[in-house]
């Protein structure tokens, strides 16, 4: 009998412990961010994300549930099988509670449903393929800032409105560029607007004139650029060359522009020039307050990326604290409840498939005669509401909704 | 090789995941396999082919495809992605053996980067986004392969048969004749081998291999990329065949292993990455021509067995062949 009790006791004693235990899996939450360090999107994200997750980090006091909190980073090379290979080692063998950034699509992708099948949060700011939400959802895998489709939608919407019915693209022929322009095409006709031509040019073109040429005499409003990165900041500095949107005719928008390729192009050349994104940095008085910290970290401006970072470590944190353990399962279902609000997002929440749902901006390249600083490159004209930006749930292809 | 080898080789690939970590050794189990098809054709027959890296993700896109879409068995799916390394070999290789040197590398470098525009413009193959969530699957409908070490060890068998299968090769009279092709093709042709047919098997082998450990990767990391048909992955399998010692049997592993060492471990460097590895391959060109096995061996045979003066003209050789050819 006494042998029994004692037996009866030291199991409890060891259930408490393992009880104990599973709150915060190795007594520390562990934050990977995971992005290309070098190449096209190293400004974007690169090592300003890791500044940003570490920020988010001390303006979460450090501690969560007494525990600490661990920022590691990683350099995928913009290689899937290298970023999942180091997401793998992360979560298996030193205990990563949550991956975030991953930019480059074909990381993310990868990462998400890896992470999802070991039961791990992954946040993913920074690359803009609405797969992640669509046919690759996955029960973990959120995609926190922007998608193509709110960057088409986005920028087709208000310009069609300002009267900009006749459009014109110039599409990176491939899969990317062909998904944004369906988007835009999609809204643009709906909306009651024409595409009177297309062109698709190849991946790293140099040369855009005959390209830019024919667009120019299609007598099109709007000649918008479906295409990204390099080719996006050749295409604009040609097209400056040419005149083409200086005359008032003619406008020129960008479907995926970020802050630091109209620092790149400087704002002689990019005047004027329209696109979306989700955040900047000199929009109200915190996200200054932010932009000033981590310039004085970074020697930069955080791109909207940055502060997406920022805001999902903060958001994640949050939910540990009140899910009161870093299961995976119990973050993500606590995550579902939570309105997320800080410097990059107001009322902002996670849908079913992953999706967060935050309003995105269009935004106006200044003039160098309006801009007052290094960094003062853009204004923001006009909000776009999230049940407008994204897509709505009725039409997702995700498994995980139930129709 | 011995029978202490296999035993060396295969002992060191069961315990090998329990010191390090298995995804990251069947990472290297499928660049060895990959380095060790190429050098099949570099190190034993002597052409410099810049495009193999179309067999590897030709058939990672293809066997992750028929796994995903028509839900084959992974046995199956690797089987497929041999077939399909050695048709899209024997075709590369029926239009690129006429040539020789520099015209036959830029022609299969030509032909490669067909097989990379049709990856990022063919709807199954989801672009620059990979064909991703590849299941692995049953083994034979009975071992579950998404346990690692499952995985772990399908992965060890199938290189262990792989790297057998090359063993033999280059023993076989076949393989001799081969090596009678990369010494003196013109000899070769005047004691009567039809050079050419010899040359197109050689290629459609060395296609196949690689095809394999394309698909093994496919089922490994779950996804095929552009990553594994771009040019750079060509050339990265001819950097880890002449680290590690081209026309030697270990040399492609150890070069294969090195480089995906030298990657993971400094990838926190960055862009140094390829700096580094590019001083490295300076340096083995310039102080270590055999690569690491093979001076491992000179040396070997140079001091264990004293034979200095025939080592010495053996390098003289390699380096008049080289000369001789471009």
């Amino acid at each position: 009998m006494i042998k029994k009790v004692v037996w009866l006791a030291a199991a409890a004693c060891w259930a408490m412990a393992q009880g104990a235990q599973a709150q915060i899996s190795g007594d520390v939450v562990k934050i990977g961010i995971l992005n290309g360090m070098t190449g096209y999107a190293a400004d974007i994200s690169g090592k300003g994300s890791v500044v940003a997750a570490q920020m988010a980090v001390e303006d979460f006091g450090g501690k969560v549930l007494g525990k600490p909190i661990q920022i590691v980073s990683g350099d995928h090379q913009n290689k899937p099988d290298v970023g999942a290979t180091i997401a793998r080692g992360w979560i298996e063998r030193d205990g990563v509670d949550m991956i975030a950034d991953m930019d480059t699509s074909s990381v993310g992708i990868a990462v998400q449903r890896l992470a999802s099948q070991l039961g791990v949060i992954t946040m993913n700011t920074a690359s803009g393929s609405t797969a992640l939400t669509n046919k690759e959802c996955t029960p973990f895998g959120i995609h926190y800032a922007y998608d193509t489709h709110a960057l088409a939608v986005g920028v087709a919407d208000p310009i069609i409105n300002a009267g900009g019915k006749r459009w014109f693209f110039l599409t990176a022929d491939y899969a990317f560029g062909h998904s944004l322009e369906q988007d835009a095409s999609k809204i643009v006709k709906e909306r009651g607007g024409d595409v009177v031509g297309s062109l698709r040019h190849p991946m790293q073109t140099t040369d855009f004139s005959s390209f830019l040429l024919q667009a120019q005499n299609s007598g099109a409003d709007v000649i918008a650029l479906a295409n990204a990165a390099q080719d996006t900041i050749n295409s604009i500095k040609q097209a400056a060359e040419f005149g083409i949107g200086r005359d008032g005719k003619q406008q020129i928008v960008g479907l995926l522009v970020f802050s630091s390729d109209v620092k790149a192009l400087g704002l002689a050349v990019a005047q004027g020039l329209k696109f979306v994104d989700s955040w900047y940095w000199d929009m109200n008085e915190e996200t200054r307050a932010f932009a000033k910290r981590f310039q004085q970290r970074h020697n930069a401006a955080p791109t909207s990326n940055h502060a997406a970072v920022y805001s999902a470590v903060l958001q994640y944190l949050k939910a540990v604290e009140a899910a009161g353990t870093d299961e995976g399962k119990a973050v993500r279902a606590q995550l579902g409840k939570m309105k997320f609000n800080d410097m990059y997002h107001k009322n902002a929440w996670l849908r079913e498939d992953g999706r967060v749902m935050h309003d995105m901006y269009l935004m106006q390249v200044k003039s160098p005669k309006e801009s007052k600083g290094e960094w003062d490159l853009v204004k923001v004209i006009e909000t776009i509401p999230a049940d407008k930006a994204f897509i709505p749930l009725s039409e997702s292809q995700c498994p995980l909704v139930k129709q | 090789m011995t029978r202490k080898q296999w035993f060396l080789l295969l002992g060191l690939g069961v315990v090998a995941p329990f010191v390090l970590y298995p995804v990251f050794v069947m990472k290297m189990l499928c660049f060895a396999l990959f380095a060790c098809a190429f050098n099949l054709l570099l190190g034993y027959t002597g052409l410099l082919s810049f495009g193999h890296a179309a067999f590897f993700g030709g058939a990672a896109y293809v066997a992750g495809y028929a796994v995903k879409s028509w839900g084959v068995p992974p046995e199956i799916g690797i089987l497929i992605g041999l077939g399909v390394g050695a048709i899209l070999g024997a075709a590369v290789g029926a239009l690129a053996i006429r040539r020789q040197g520099i015209y036959f590398a830029m022609v299969t470098l030509a032909l490669a980067q067909i097989v990379y525009f049709v990856a990022v413009k063919a709807p199954f193959t989801g672009g620059e986004d990979g064909l991703q969530g590849i299941p692995r699957g049953r083994l034979f409908g009975i071992v579950d392969l998404n346990d690692t070490m499952n995985m772990y060890y399908f992965v060890l068998a199938i290189f262990l048969l792989a790297f057998w299968s090359i063993a033999r090769i280059i023993d076989s009279p076949f393989g001799q004749v081969l090596k009678a092709i990369r010494e003196n093709e013109a000899r070769a042709l005047s004691l009567g081998y039809d050079v050419d047919r010899f040359k197109l098997l050689a290629f459609v082998l060395s296609a196949a291999l690689a095809g394999l450990a394309g698909a093994t990767k496919a089922l490994v990391f779950q996804f095929a990329s552009l990553t594994d048909v771009h040019w750079t992955t060509s050339g990265e399998v001819v950097l880890m065949t002449l680290l590690g010692g081209v026309g030697t049997l270990f040399g492609p592993m150890v070069g294969a292993f090195t480089v995906v060492a030298l990657h993971s471990e400094l990838s926190a460097l960055g862009s140094w990455v390829t700096v580094i590895i590019g001083a490295t391959f300076i340096v083995c060109v310039l102080v270590f021509r055999r690569g690491i096995v093979g001076e491992l061996q000179a040396l070997a045979q140079r001091h264990f067995w004293g034979r200095r003066e025939a080592n010495e003209a053996e390098l003289a050789q390699i380096e008049q062949g080289s000369k001789s050819k471009p």
